[in-house]
């Protein structure tokens, strides 16, 4: 903590202790002004770009929409069973096919298991690629590509996991510790080998707990795929907001609601079971 | 222990063999043949429409080859438009969400808020946890109409749910001791938050409200879908038209700006912490 001195003549008695030094302070207010001025600047975009007209009425339009949603079409439930399975089989099959192209992904891609620094490039860019595009993207692009339908929805969660799961199991491998590795290979060990008794035992709970964990994740997103076709709860949820009967809405809410906390739940315990 | 004694001799002799994860052979084959039938019901499930499989082949070759190729130039007003008000989006609800986000975290830790106010400010955090952005961003385009003030608020809904949880946590983790010695010195309420526990969280909360951002962007690449403005708008409109070629400029800009975020972001934390 600086000391600053009020006159020249360093008499410790008028010494005053500051945080900061001038300077610093200037440089912290200037960053502050830099940065409400670009808030303000983004907030009058925003502001310009939006019809206050709609606006003004918003509460009475939320209070009509509760009203509308409630009470929740309760028989509607029943019809959505169906809809309900083929949402958590897109969730499941898409961690389940996500999870086999990671797993080579990553062994690529960390730097202490990676074959040559080309590949590994590689399988970095197509780690990064697939998790910059959200899986509501990807269902986008592969309705327009192979049709709407489940496989979709399983194609794009799955295109959407590998970046995931690739990125913190390549990390949790480039974490290992490397003497299994020497002692494996001191034993003579093929390169296979060495991956198999001295990196994969390491890597294994981590990997279990990402995936449970990607697989939670996932039941949450392919609530919503349907909105643009790619199967499940959210086609019917989709119908439902088009043909404006927000009472079956909220019921698709609720089903959501619990299959979420379900999953959740489900993870919670499996991952604490692993690690 | 007979069968690690067994182990032990068969390693001697040279044919030892890893542990099966499951030790008990009983489960083992329940589990497997449950995870089997599984699989065969779920992949019953999914009806493929072939014909349909193989004419998109073709679009899906157009599409590729379009990544190769993209066209910035014929649709850039649309694109910048978008960009403009993803970003601006972007960063208005992260700052808003975070203001409001502050209190509730606050309010979540158990530590320091009394029972009443911990269970209200965790179901808020529940409730915006649990759905996605899309589903939010759906009601709020119902209240305020469509455009980019929709999806601002929803962003600003998810981030409350996602910074208060985790303040909250980090909270609860602070070291008491310190808390203990500024309450030592007669402090009142706020000056223990501001002495005691404020420094203990700082540098992870700029941390996250940098990931944060970063999450925000990508998800205002999503919610244009159901109305909300932004550059996924853009998107939908560039596939609706089969325009393949101004869709993969959309999604070159996103990558490259979520890989801009995502280093800038992780530089920022690196630096703060």
């Amino acid at each position: 903590m600086p000391l600053r001195f009020l006159s020249d003549d360093k008499d410790l008695s008028q010494a005053q202790w500051k945080l900061r030094t001038t300077r610093e302070q200037w440089l912290i207010w200037l960053g502050w002004l830099f940065g409400v001025s670009l808030f303000l600047l983004c907030w009058k975009v925003i502001s310009d770009n939006t019809m206050w007209v709609f606006v003004q009425d918003a509460p009475q339009q939320g209070a009509d929409l509760i009203s509308r949603m409630w009470p929740p079409d309760w028989a509607y439930a029943n019809l959505l069973w169906k809809a309900l399975w083929d949402t958590i089989n897109i969730a499941t099959l898409g961690t389940v096919l996500g999870i086999m192209m990671a797993f080579p992904c990553a062994f690529l891609a960390a730097r202490n298991t990676t074959p040559h620094p080309i590949l590994r490039s590689f399988a970095l860019l197509i780690i990064v690629s697939s998790r910059s595009i959200n899986s509501l993207i990807w269902a986008m692009l592969l309705v327009t590509i192979i049709g709407p339908g489940i496989l979709a929805g399983i194609l794009a969660i799955a295109l959407r996991s590998i970046g995931f799961i690739g990125k913190l199991l390549y990390e949790a491998i480039e974490e290992i510790h490397p003497t299994p590795v020497e002692a494996i290979t001191a034993t003579g060990a093929s390169r296979m080998q060495v991956m198999s008794y001295a990196v994969l035992p390491q890597v294994m709970p981590a990997f279990a707990g990402i995936s449970i964990y990607r697989w939670d994740i996932n039941i949450r997103e392919s609530t919503v795929l349907g909105l643009v076709g790619a199967g499940g709860i959210g086609l019917q949820l989709n119908a439902a907001i088009n043909s404006l009967a927000w009472d079956r809405v909220s019921i698709i809410f609720i089903l959501i609601f619990a299959t979420v906390v379900v999953s959740e739940y489900i993870s919670a315990k499996v991952r604490k079971a692993f690690i | 222990m007979s069968t690690s004694n067994d182990r032990l001799n068969l390693a001697a002799q040279g044919q030892w063999r890893r542990l099966p994860l499951i030790q008990d052979w009983r489960y083992r084959w329940a589990l497997i043949s449950a995870v089997i039938i599984y699989l065969i019901l779920a992949g019953l499930s999914i009806e493929v429409n072939w014909a349909r499989v193989a004419e998109g082949a073709s679009r899906g070759l157009e599409f590729i080859s379009a990544f190769f190729q993209p066209d910035f130039t014929t649709r850039w007003r649309d694109i910048q438009q978008g960009l403009l008000e993803s970003l601006t989006m972007t960063l208005t609800s992260t700052v808003i969400g975070i203001i409001l986000a502050i209190p509730v975290g606050v309010g979540a830790a158990r530590n320091i808020a009394p029972l009443p106010i911990y269970l209200f400010c965790r179901s808020i955090i529940a409730i915006s946890r649990t759905f996605q952005e899309i589903i939010i961003a759906i009601l709020f385009v119902a209240m305020f109409g469509f455009g980019p003030l929709a999806g601002m608020i929803t962003l600003a809904f998810a981030t409350v749910g996602f910074m208060a949880k985790l303040l909250a946590e980090d909270i609860e983790d602070i070291d008491e001791r310190q808390v203990e010695a500024i309450r030592a010195t007669g402090a009142s309420w706020l000056q223990m938050m501001n002495y005691a526990v404020q420094p203990q969280v700082m540098p992870r909360l700029i941390g996250l409200s940098f990931y944060r951002l970063d999450i925000n962007f990508r998800e205002s690449a999503v919610i244009g879908i159901v109305g909300a403005g932004g550059i996924g708008a853009t998107l939908n409109t560039a596939l609706a038209r089969y325009e393949y070629d101004t869709a993969a400029a959309v999604l070159l800009i996103i990558i490259g700006i979520v890989l801009m975020a995502e280093y800038l972001s992780s530089y920022i934390r690196k630096w703060v912490q």
